[in-house]
């Protein structure tokens, strides 16, 4: 979940990092009245969840409160990235000796939190790390053990930073860290850090990025931020359809049926299990189907629940048939899913053997499932048939054929634009 | 008759009439598959049906042979070789 920059600087505030005097502004007379109490020289920039605010005119400076005012009506107005901006921060102009860069970000591979530290802030960190690599200085740190000065001291000071720098920089970086982990944050940077003429430092500008999934325990910091349970903070709304398949996984307790994400194809997907949706999602495009959708379906989800992920995908404009597949389950009952994609073309009237290309879930109960998946005479595949042969087999039968091999030329989003997912 | 399309459950009226064994039967099921009318009769609920998880916790809490769990994509009853009433 991502913030805006000036939630971003609340939370770096909040952990007692300090920041230059600002606000936030929803109107030209706010921005006009935040520049007063500021009283210098200011700097207006668009508060947007988009990147490229600069070069989009986002952000302006201004040397009085008329000034400020002008320039946050025009920004109020314009949309970046496909977005409105929701105000505008009015931020002071602070005189900039030295700008560092401070971030952690959270490493997948390593399944551990990385700290990176540069004395060439106030541009991309991959930028510093490709041309300068020995201005970037990283170590991974526990999630378990406190984070202490000692190992951000230690960090800054292998970049040659000293004196009262290293002494200054030192807490500022501890903090981020520890507002990192007890934040369950992604990505926590500050880029520029600035050193001032005066030897202060102060974060100019931040970036944060929680886990989604743990939006329920940081309850009491998105109430402080004013972030309500409403706002998915999302790249894009989500669609009607989307919307649907949250209502279909809150029908009831039982197991993961939703989280899906619209597409445009004619293959409608019903996936999962342990991070098989994104293996399966990409084996799809990878033989030159069409998927119509990404979902997520595990934990042994209720017939119900099944059949209504699987009626949503199956009502989906333009799909022509759906593919169920996941990796090997092991506590989802694949008779449960059996007899919930079933019921769902029943109950729309459509012939399952005709509309379920393929059915690929080994796994516990399987014979059962394979019992019922029989009956109906629907094509399936056991553990022997690989995730890759079953998405083959599910486009050859969308495209008569002649399909496995091509590219979706239509479909140049990748699992990495979708989003991280929650294994189930 | 059912309109679930995959599993059947019959109940001997000796136990259907019975309020403990209907009470101990609506608590056993894991997918609410049976319910007590107002006076206590056991009650199938029809559109739970097809959540039956096989479980067997109706059978083993009733007297033997008076709860049957009828899979009605393969034919096969819970427990196994029990006469399906009517066929
Ligand atoms: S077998 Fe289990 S789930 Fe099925 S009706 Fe009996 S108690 Fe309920």
């Amino acid at each position: 979940m991502r913030f805006f920059e000036y939630e971003s600087r609340a939370i770096v505030a909040k952990a007692g990092i300090p920041i230059t005097k600002q606000g936030f502004a929803k109107t030209p007379e706010e921005a006009r009245r935040i520049a007063e109490q500021i009283g210098g020289p200011v700097v207006i920039k668009s508060q947007v969840l988009s990147g490229g605010r600069m070069k989009a005119g986002g952000v302006k400076f201004a040397d009085t409160p008329d000034e400020a005012a002008g320039h946050a009506e025009r920004i109020l107005e314009l949309e970046i990235g496909g977005h409105m901006p929701r105000g505008v921060l009015v931020d002071d102009r602070a005189d900039v000796k030295h700008e560092y860069y401070a971030g952690v970000v959270w490493d997948g591979i390593r399944k551990l939190p990385v700290i990176l530290f540069s004395d060439m802030g106030g541009i991309d960190i991959e930028e510093v790390a490709e041309n300068h690599p020995d201005h970037v200085a990283r170590a991974h740190f526990s999630t378990l053990r406190p984070f202490s000065d000692w190992q951000a001291k230690q960090l800054i000071s292998s970049l040659g930073v000293t004196g009262s720098a290293l002494n200054r920089l030192t807490p500022i970086l501890a903090r981020l860290a520890r507002l990192f982990l007890s934040y369950d944050m992604t990505l926590a940077e500050i880029n520029p850090l600035g050193e001032l003429t005066d030897g202060a430092f102060v974060a100019l500008d931040a970036h944060m990025d929680m886990e989604n999934e743990a939006r329920p325990r940081q309850k009491e910091l998105l109430h402080e931020l004013g972030v309500g349970d409403e706002e998915t903070r999302q790249a894009r709304e989500p669609t009607p359809f989307e919307l649907a398949g949250e209502q279909v996984d809150a029908m009831d307790h039982r197991g993961v049926a939703g989280n899906v994400t619209e597409f445009d194809g004619n293959l409608g997907l019903v996936i999962g299990a342990g991070g098989g949706s994104l293996t399966l999602f990409d084996a799809v495009r990878a033989q030159g189907g069409k998927p119509a959708n990404y979902c997520e379906i595990g934990g042994n989800p209720s017939v119900r629940k099944a059949c209504g992920l699987a009626k949503l995908v199956l009502q989906k404009p333009g799909v022509e048939r759906i593919a169920v597949m996941m990796s090997i389950v092991s506590n989802t009952r694949v008779d449960i899913v059996a007899r919930g994609v079933i019921k769902a073309c029943v109950e729309l009237g459509h012939d399952p053997a005709e509309k379920i290309a393929i059915f690929r879930i080994p796994g516990a109960w399987e014979e059962e499932g394979f019992k019922i998946l029989e009956r109906y005479g629907i094509e399936y595949a056991d553990r022997s048939v690989s995730l890759h042969e079953a998405a083959r087999r599910a486009v050859e039968k969308i495209q008569g054929g002649n399909g496995a091999g091509a590219e979706g030329d239509q479909f140049r989003q990748t699992t990495a634009e979708i989003g991280s997912e929650t294994d189930v | 008759m059912t309109d679930a399309l995959f599993i059947d459950v019959e109940v001997d009226a000796s136990v259907a009439q019975d309020r403990e064994l209907a009470a101990k039967l609506t608590e056993v099921c894991p997918v609410d598959i049976f319910a007590q009318s107002d006076d206590g009769a056991l009650e199938i609920v029809q559109e739970n049906l097809d959540e039956c998880v096989l479980c067997e916790l109706c059978i083993n809490a009733a007297p033997p042979g008076t709860v049957k769990v009828i899979k009605l994509y393969s034919g096969e009853t819970l427990p196994a070789g029990a006469a399906v009433a009517g066929g």
